[in-house]
């Protein structure tokens, strides 16, 4: 287990390096962040300034060394366009995001779970066909236009809700949160939907398909055959197998909707990571960029490791081996 | 009884109506990146800082000078500016504003630490800043300088007790985001949205509204939805796909000003043999640039239906131009025509440069960077085609363009220029020769350069009179233009949206500024 995990962080640090290089290699390959920041009407002897102030003057090998050494200290350098540590931007940013990213999670466990249930235990219903056919458009539908669509029915038409932007906060942990107040529940809501639909129709798919398989199994028939209620061979003995994959699915999902909610985090103005990150490529705001993708990969590495573990809790028959 | 409960009914609506007409909720679609007025100079940092801070000229909607917090400004001598200040202003926090407060602005200005885009070259031109009295200040420049009025219009002024030693962090957090301006400070929501109140204080015309909420929208259509959807009260850079139809939308009214910022494309004037992306019919490269030759380059100007541009493209929010500056601004060349468009003409003035069955180009531009860019290429690539310069377009994005565009790797390629109003803008840095030592020509991207231009230009420069140096510009404008240094397309038109009963002063510079929105009845 030890072994397995030195190995595993000597490999993360191995990624975190190799995606740094590659993010300065990228930055340096599209443009040059001073033609974008800089004033129209600057002379030649202000873009020279401005050049040394963000450190661009040195060779690319020089500006990575500048940068590996400083965050060996902790510091992943600040933004060109904030002038703040880059990491103190996102984490700034970070709380609105994953209060959306959880909320997206709760509504699909909430509204995918029942339905994928109901498609598994009686796939020949017209009901089911109709959930069915329903996810197919949770999947091929693009999200921003979902998400301008709920807009413009909910907000625009019938008023019911706030097209845009985080409503009112309340203090928890030291952090601001909008789904302590009535108000920022209110705005929460239709982008989390909109964020959740994928994976409403990932729910159902993956229910829908566990059920279906785990029926057929021979302790339910024997479940059945003993005389015990639908409901609790559903509830006990279904559930809890089919439990583990749709787990595993969502947790990976999990990362991905905080690390890329971008589409929805611009349509509905929702001040998250997505639209710092989203921002911060258009302008080649590097230090940001930089800073953003490493935690990202950080936070896969430990997504996957924590899933990792937890099938060993899971299933006694997984092990963690050291030798690949 | 009755009447009592009639009075307080009364008294608790028209209680509503005030409470309700006492906040406004503006959103913007470009987010403002600092509060530190000297951090970066970009519009939307401007814009806000406008409302929080006061310069010493300050400028109308039509660009034009105004006294801010300097009552009047003179050249006392050729190379001495006396500005006389306005007295008992004082800074949000109580302190007093004094002339000491714009020696140390001034000061501040080439040493904020990481400033990807400074104000230095606003004081540049000053050599010596004397503090006459605590309302009277001196600035001293090597050679007569008389933008320098113009150039104070960009500088907001922070107090020295307050602002000694402040980090840009301090500005950002809130903390120090202290001003003379219209508004105080309540809230700073990086990138999402600025809380402000009025300020009762101010000196100039006292806000409508007494809390703002300044929120930034990137997302065109979600901002048009905020505003249908009653979220917002006031939306700036409405969308030309909107603008129809929010005109036949009696909920919100649009208020439009022709604009600052002209759209043109810029040449390959640098190279003489054969330009990277001109090629002969058959895709061989041409020995010589055709683009040195005026009349290729009249051709090409001909050839572009501009009123079409703006009617099609554009959806009419723009004004066909054949020059730098609109109708009503200063350096405005009166009577120079927009030329009119000729395809005949243009196959003619081609066949005469000695291109009977034209060349291939390819026309590059953005396509994020200003509304509609990459269609208006695509628009002038099919007239050009027409006119027998079978035209290639590629649009790509501003992050690519930009850096690819300032090393001279295009042909042809769009551009836009937000103007100050003054002549010598457009012309100091678009059309004069590239000179690092005179800092001329710094966005002359196609390295136009006329020697006789940059003369006339050095003399204009150093003309304290205003009439004849709005002359000299003129006539150096006219040379440029006529030369074809760069092809005018238009100028955009700057457009707000507001909801029934609110109403947007507009402005040419394209700020969007709380204090500029009233009620309406």
């Amino acid at each position: 287990m030890a072994l397995y995990l030195l190995r595993r962080l000597m490999q993360s640090g191995f990624v975190l390096v190799a995606m740094s290089l590659l993010v300065f290699l990228g930055v340096y390959a599209v443009g040059d962040p001073v033609e974008i920041l800089i004033s129209p009407d600057a002379d030649q002897e202000e873009r020279e300034r401005a050049v040394r102030a963000l450190g661009l003057d040195l060779p690319l090998w020089q500006q990575y060394a500048v940068f590996v050494g400083r965050a060996l200290q902790g510091d992943l350098g600040r933004s060109f366009v904030f002038n703040e540590p880059a990491i103190q931007l996102i984490l700034q940013r970070m709380p609105a995001t994953l209060e959306l990213a959880f909320g997206s999670m709760f509504i699909s466990i909430l509204i995918g779970l029942p339905l994928g249930l109901y498609a598994g235990l009686k796939p020949e219903g017209r009901l089911s066909k109709t959930i069915m056919a329903g996810s197919i458009l949770g999947f091929s539908l693009p999200s921003f236009w979902v998400g301008l669509m709920l807009i413009m029915l909910f907000a625009v038409q019938l008023g019911w809700l706030p097209s845009t932007g985080r409503g009112e906060t309340a203090l928890l942990f030291g952090t601001r949160w909008s789904f302590l107040t009535a108000d920022g529940l209110a705005h929460i809501l239709l982008p989390a939907i909109n964020l959740s639909l994928f994976k409403i129709s990932l729910v159902i798919r993956l229910t829908r398909a566990g059920v279906r398989e785990t029926m057929l199994m021979d302790y339910v028939k024997f479940a059945r055959a003993k005389g015990l209620t639908p409901f609790r061979i559903t509830f006990v003995h279904v559930f809890k197998n089919i439990m583990i994959p749709v787990v595993t699915v969502l947790g990976l999902e999990l990362g991905g909707t905080i690390a890329f909610s971008v589409v929805t985090e611009s349509v509905f103005a929702w001040p998250g990571m997505g639209k710092l990150i989203i921002d911060s490529i258009n302008v080649l705001d590097r230090p940001v960029i930089v800073a953003y993708l490493m935690m990202i990969v950080l936070m896969f590495i430990i997504i996957n490791l924590v899933v990792d573990i937890v099938y060993t809790l899971l299933d006694p028959r997984v092990r963690l081996e050291g030798k690949a | 009884m009755l009447w009592k409960a009639a009075a307080i009914g009364l008294a608790l609506a028209a209680g509503i109506g005030a409470a309700h007409a006492q906040n406004l909720t503006m959103a913007v679609g470009a987010p403002v990146t600092s509060l530190d007025p000297h951090y970066h100079q970009l519009s939307p940092n401007n814009a806000a800082a406008s409302m929080i801070y006061s310069r010493l000229v300050e400028t109308d909607n039509l660009a034009r000078m105004q006294p801010g917090l300097a009552l009047s400004w003179t050249a006392v001598e050729p190379t001495v500016w006396e500005f006389k200040l306005r007295p008992g202003i004082r800074f949000h926090n109580g302190r007093e504003f004094t002339a000491d407060d714009v020696a140390f602005t001034l000061a501040r200005i080439p040493n904020v630490p990481n400033s990807p885009a400074s104000f230095t070259t606003f004081v540049r031109p000053i050599t010596r800043v004397e503090v006459v009295d605590p309302l009277t200040i001196r600035l001293h420049t090597a050679t007569p300088y008389p933008l320098l009025p113009m150039d104070m219009t960009n500088i907001f002024i922070l107090d020295r007790e307050t602002h000694e030693g402040a980090t840009t962090e301090r500005f950002n957090s809130g903390e120090l985001a202290v001003g003379t301006g219209p508004f105080r400070m309540v809230r700073h929501a990086n990138g999402d949205r600025i809380e402000l109140e009025r300020n009762d204080q101010y000196f100039g015309e006292r806000p409508a509204f007494a809390r703002v909420a300044y929120r930034m929208i990137t997302n065109d259509s979600a901002r048009t939805a905020a505003l249908l959807a009653g979220d917002v009260d006031v939306i700036d850079q409405v969308p030309t796909a909107d603008i129809a139809r929010l005109r036949r939308d009696n909920r919100v009214s649009l208020q439009e000003i022709t604009g600052l910022r002209m759209i043109y494309l810029s040449l390959d004037h640098m190279r003489e043999d054969g330009s990277p992306f001109i090629t002969d019919n058959d895709g061989r490269p041409l020995p010589r640039n055709p683009l040195k030759d005026l009349r290729v380059r009249r051709a090409l100007s001909m050839a572009i239906d501009r009123p079409a541009i703006v009617e099609r493209v554009m959806e009419g929010s723009a004004t066909a131009t054949g020059q730098f500056l609109a109708q009503g601004i200063h350096s405005h060349i009166p009577g120079y025509p927009v030329p009119r468009f000729d395809t005949e003409g243009a196959r003619r003035l081609l066949a005469e440069a000695g291109y009977p069955n034209g060349f291939r180009i390819t026309l590059h531009g953005p396509n994020d960077r200003y509304p509609n860019d990459a269609r208006i290429i695509q628009a002038i690539g099919q007239m050009w085609t027409r006119a027998g310069v079978r035209t290639a377009v590629e649009a790509q994005t501003w992050a690519t363009f930009v850096g690819r565009a300032g090393r001279q790797e295009f042909s042809a390629f769009l551009l836009g220029w937000g103007m100050n109003p003054d002549g010598s803008h457009p012309l100091r840095n678009l059309i004069a020769c590239f000179n690092r030592d005179t800092g001329l020509g710094a966005s002359n991207r196609g390295r136009y350069c006329n020697p006789q231009l940059d003369a006339g230009l050095a003399a204009s420069s150093q003309n304290l009179d205003p009439a004849s140096r709005e002359q000299q510009l003129i006539a150096l404008e006219r040379m440029a233009l006529d030369d074809v240094a760069v092809i005018p397309l238009h100028i955009q038109t700057n457009v707000w949206a507001a909801r029934r009963g609110f109403t947007v002063t507009p402005r040419a510079d394209e700020l969007t500024r709380a204090q500029d929105v009233r009620p309406a009845n």
